[in-house]
């Protein structure tokens, strides 16, 4: 089978970030232009090489108008697609048809957000189900709590199983100096802490944190000329299954079951060349079932996969290597942390958390409540 | 009169609520129930919907407790028998397993009517 054509044509050539955890004093706006421009620096490129904007954000209606306006960019694409936390994984399929087609010759990507400092809540400009409404729901957790107590009683997983999922989180955080949530946790720890909403607990919940993340990418052809390793992208594939959780067809399985197969047939690649699994971990939950959606492990067997270690340093699968959304960063919208680690694994930037020949990285976004989800294959240069 | 002149199926919804009846649509040449309230049938896309008494009885498929400092309280989502599934909560209990046999109630949430639920075979 001819692979995909656009396998390997784009390629991401600088990383940004700025403010992650806390970013007292900054605006959402100001993180992410300083991530942005910290991101058209890595790539070697100036401001104005930058014709195309991809943006999603909790707080900006028009975010790419927000962007280009703030640093003075007259995009000649735009991409203001929000599908939630997974917009950033759709942002670099979107940029990727652009660029193949000429349309535009550098695309920033990006996201900020200063939630933390700006109140400690989650902000999202999600709007609420009228027929959801009268029972005060307090989503995103209630959603996700609830697709939790349908996988409990399925399949026997245990708040015991998730904890080591938060357990595996915080051992890669504590080796990453940028990871906000460091320090011995112990799983008695876990267990013990405050109920949110039965059965997750504050544990098994992400943090809500400041932070700013961006990408540039281009043409293949040119990134082999800038300064730093490409990055290729090899797949990417997305999918929606509902609005309401309500409406979710089976609370136990996520679309991630239709983007993943998607995406590695754009990629011509299978779950064994996968060496990094970046999994959007906005709770426990979803590192569990992204798992079994993704195909790691069967469906109901999550728990008994995470058991032990095995998603933690030293364990049988890298997992969500910068402590996630957990125990690193988690701004509101993360999927454009997902894609910030894994390119820092596969250049070989991850210093005490580097894994070893990192080349193939799949990074999964989620958004909603388990309702959008984008699978994105990226690769070194060994991969093409 | 034109159908779109008249109140959309999610007023119409309300108005049964507050006149005391739960109602649900169900498509009359596929026989499949709808819920929430919507002017065609997902996916397949009849129009022919017509309002129908549920039985009122359903199953507890997913359920939450909702841990707050004003006060805890639950939010279930219910499959009911005729096939939709709904969110709700169960009255009259902190929590019920996964399974339990439901009972449909109108009370006042609010200030509006709503659709909740009560341990079936249980006297209220």
């Amino acid at each position: 089978m001819p692979a995909h054509p656009l396998r390997g044509r784009t390629a991401i050539a600088g990383i940004g970030a700025a403010g992650w955890g806390e970013a007292p004093g900054r605006t959402a706006m100001e993180l992410m232009a300083e991530a942005s421009l910290s991101a058209i620096a890595d790539a070697g490129l100036k401001l104005g090489d930058i014709d195309a904007i991809c943006a999603a954000t909790s707080t900006h209606a028009f975010p790419t108008l927000s962007v280009a306006e703030y640093l003075g960019i007259k995009p000649r694409f735009f991409d203001g697609t929000n599908i939630g936390g997974a917009s950033f994984e759709m942002h670099l399929l979107h940029a990727a048809l652009a660029l193949d087609a000429k349309l535009c010759d550098a695309v920033l990507i990006c996201y900020g957000s200063n939630q933390r400092t700006a109140g400690g809540r989650l902000v999202s400009m999600s709007e609420a189900q009228w027929h959801e409404a009268p029972y005060r729901p307090r989503h995103p957790i209630t959603a996700y709590a609830l697709a939790t107590s349908r996988h409990m009683h399925q399949y026997g997983t245990t708040r015991s199983d998730l904890a080591d999922i938060a357990l595996a989180a915080r051992g890669w955080a504590n080796l990453n100096p940028m990871a906000f949530a460091r320090g011995p946790l112990t799983k008695a720890e876990v267990l013990a802490s405050r109920m949110v909403s039965d059965p997750l607990s504050s544990r098994d919940c992400c943090l809500v944190t400041d932070g700013g993340a961006a990408c540039v990418m281009v043409r293949a052809d040119r990134a082999s000329h800038l300064p730093r390793p490409p990055v290729f992208l090899l797949g990417a594939a997305g999918a929606h299954s509902h609005r309401s959780i309500t409406q979710m067809a089976d609370l136990t399985v996520s679309v991630a079951t239709e983007s993943g197969p998607r995406a590695f047939e754009m990629a011509a690649l299978s779950r064994a060349d996968v060496d990094l699994v970046m999994l959007y971990d906005a709770f426990t939950i979803t590192t569990l079932m992204f798992l079994e959606d993704l195909g790691f492990c069967p469906k109901g067997e999550g728990g008994r996969f995470v058991q032990g270690g095995a998603i933690a340093p030293g364990g049988r699968l890298a997992v969500n290597t910068s402590g996630g959304g957990l125990s690193c960063v988690h701004p509101g919208m993360y999927g454009m942390f997902l894609i910030h680690e894994a390119v820092t694994q596969i250049r070989g930037d991850a210093g005490a958390r580097q894994i070893t020949n990192c080349d193939v990285a799949i990074c999964h976004g989620n958004g909603g409540t388990f309702s959008s989800q984008v699978t994105a294959l990226l690769g070194s240069a060994s991969t093409l | 009169m034109s159908p779109l002149m008249g109140p959309g199926p999610e007023a119409e919804f309300k108005s049964f609520l507050r006149q005391g009846r739960f109602m649900i649509q169900r498509s009359r040449t596929t026989g499949r129930h709808v819920l929430y309230p919507r002017i065609a049938l997902p996916a397949s896309g009849e129009t022919d919907l017509e309002w129908v008494t549920p039985s009122g009885i359903g199953t507890v498929h997913a359920i939450t407790v909702n841990r707050a400092r004003e006060g805890s309280y639950n939010i279930a989502l219910v499959e009911l028998d005729e096939g939709p599934r709904m969110m709700t909560r169960i009255d009259g209990v902190e929590s019920v397993p996964i399974g339990t046999r439901v009972t449909a109630r109108i009370v006042e949430i609010g200030g509006e009517p709503a659709v909740v639920f009560v341990v079936a075979g249980r006297a209220s």
